[in-house]
């Protein structure tokens, strides 16, 4: 590991201009930060400890009926929030089904948006990667690549993002609130993370500086709390990233969908919200036709960047049981194996 | 440069000067403070082989840096014993033979001390093996490990209520 310069600032002011200066990274938990210092993917000048700045970690409700969760919150403690997990249960849903349970127990929620992709080639130094290397090539594109992007990939770049948790959130129109050099900006979740076109070294639209410094789920997010679930097929039981995943939340009245909000993991550089198959969704009988009517629009977009023309149609199956899942009701507790497809229900959709 | 931090380790309250801001709080644990218990796996958060307790909850001890834990109360294998008598989760991994090589049991004994703090699990066997699948053992000791964390979920808790009685 390269060394580095080592700051703690007491004010997000002060953390701001530490970081603003060239070389310098954020520092929370450093659980995907350290791991990629280690492997000399990242080679950070000066490392800023955010851990010990004021009222980042709290979970807040705002007069306006809004969440806000400060960025320093752990995942696991917004996990387990029995109110939290009560309003938005998909997005509790996911993030126990991300990581283990050490991590989860460390990392926090801002550091789980900007995690790296875990595309091999990005995370092997000798591998030509464009968004590790500006301008040395991809070799994902000839390589190894069954678990690649199929929405929204370029030729410079077909990785995907990691997330579970950001999955939900894009789904329910969470917005990121964003301390840098000119101040306190907002913007959505789902205007966060950019797709690679020909500049994949930028994950996200963030410039130097920039802190995030809460998340907030807008004031009536919670009302699917009855129809939402978070499924996610890996290739182990636990403790995997997702090939694929999805959240699907619901609002049900006299037997008829009045409303959804969907969203893929797995499948791009970004959480994918469809908003598309949410449309086909509005007046329709939950069930079979309308939920593949959905899945259907949702991947309409989706093309191989490699051997993965499977993930295509194990998306569209994976959205049509997410969906199958939250027409039938949140379950009062989030089941033993966090949004596994071979988590024991009744259903013949089973072995999607 | 030189960082000064304080830990308390297994209730020792440590003024450690670091000289290098890379160390992990595995490498302090291991290489600065001889407490060898905690052991280096894989050391990029996958295996669970160096879980410990920062502020009582377990967490990989390889993907924390030591600096910027300043302040922390630390607790690791050596700590959980009180003398010469082990620690209930420590006599049920060896009652129900949850271990084979050992490697990786300080590891699975202190997530398993974490996750029963947790309580998130209870007495469901799934739950148990779903909290514990941050602590990989090569050996397969899996079956032994579930029944261990099941039983000494159940001793604290009878503990904890004769207390409480």
């Amino acid at each position: 590991m390269k060394n580095f310069d080592y700051v703690r600032p007491a004010t997000i002011a002060a953390a701001v201009e530490a970081a603003a200066a060239p070389g310098a990274a954020y520092l929370a938990s450093g659980t995907n930060l350290l791991d990629l210092m280690k492997g000399n993917i990242a080679r950070p000048d000066r490392l800023v400890d955010i851990t010990r700045l004021p009222g980042l970690d709290r979970i807040e409700h705002l007069p306006d009926g809004s969440l806000r969760i400060g960025a320093l919150v752990r995942n696991a403690d917004l996990a387990h929030d029995a109110d939290f997990a009560r309003s938005y249960p998909a997005v509790a849903e996911a993030l126990l089904s991300g990581a283990s349970a050490q991590l989860r127990n460390a990392a926090t929620v801002g550091g789980n948006l900007l995690q790296r992709t875990r595309c091999g080639y990005f995370y092997d130094p000798a591998s030509a990667c464009n968004k590790r290397a500006p301008g040395s090539g991809c070799d994902a594109r000839g390589g190894e690549n069954r678990l690649h992007a199929v929405l929204g990939w370029s030729e410079a770049c077909i990785a995907t993002h990691p997330s579970d948790f950001c999955v939900p959130l894009t789904a329910l129109d969470a917005v990121v609130e964003i301390e840098g050099r000119n101040g306190r900006r907002e913007i959505a979740l789902e205007a966060l993370h950019r797709l690679p076109g020909d500049a994949p070294e930028h994950d996200s639209v963030l410039e130097s500086g920039d802190l995030i410094v809460a998340l907030r789920l807008p004031a009536n997010a919670s009302r699917f709390a009855g129809h939402a679930r978070y499924l996610k097929v890996r290739e182990r039981t636990s403790y995997a990233f997702a090939i694929v995943s999805a959240a699907a939340n619901l609002r049900i009245e006299q037997g008829a969908i009045v409303e959804a909000r969907l969203a893929l993991g797995g499948v791009a550089a970004k959480p994918w919200r469809a908003r598309s198959a949410e449309t086909t969704l509005v007046g329709a009988t939950p069930g079979p036709t309308a939920f593949r009517r959905a899945a259907e629009a949702a991947l309409s977009d989706a093309k191989p960047s490699g051997d993965n023309l499977f993930k295509i149609e194990l998306a569209r199956r994976i959205l049509v049981r997410a969906l199958t899942l939250a027409a039938a009701g949140t379950p009062a507790r989030i089941p033993a194996l966090p949004a596994s497809p071979f988590s024991a229900v009744a259903g013949a959709l089973q072995n999607a | 440069m030189t960082f000064s931090i304080g830990l308390t380790v297994n209730g020792v309250r440590r003024e450690v000067a670091l000289d290098d801001p890379r160390v992990t709080l595995l490498d302090l644990l291991r290489e600065r403070l001889d407490l060898t218990g905690t052991k280096k796996g894989c050391d990029r958060g996958q295996c669970g082989a160096c879980t410990v307790l920062v502020d009582g909850r377990r967490v990989n001890s390889c993907m924390a840096l030591a600096v910027s834990l300043d302040g922390a109360d630390i607790v690791t294998i050596e700590g959980l014993a009180r003398g010469d008598a082990l620690h209930p989760v420590q006599a049920a991994f060896i009652a129900h033979d949850g271990l084979q090589c050992g490697f990786c049991t300080p590891g699975q004994i202190m997530s398993a001390v974490g996750l029963i703090d947790e309580g998130q699990a209870g007495c469901d066997p799934e739950r148990i093996r779903e909290g514990m699948s941050g602590n990989l053992c090569r050996c397969g000791a899996y079956a032994g490990i579930t029944e261990a964390v099941l039983d000494a979920t159940q001793s604290l808790a009878a503990t904890n209520q004769r207390r409480s009685a």
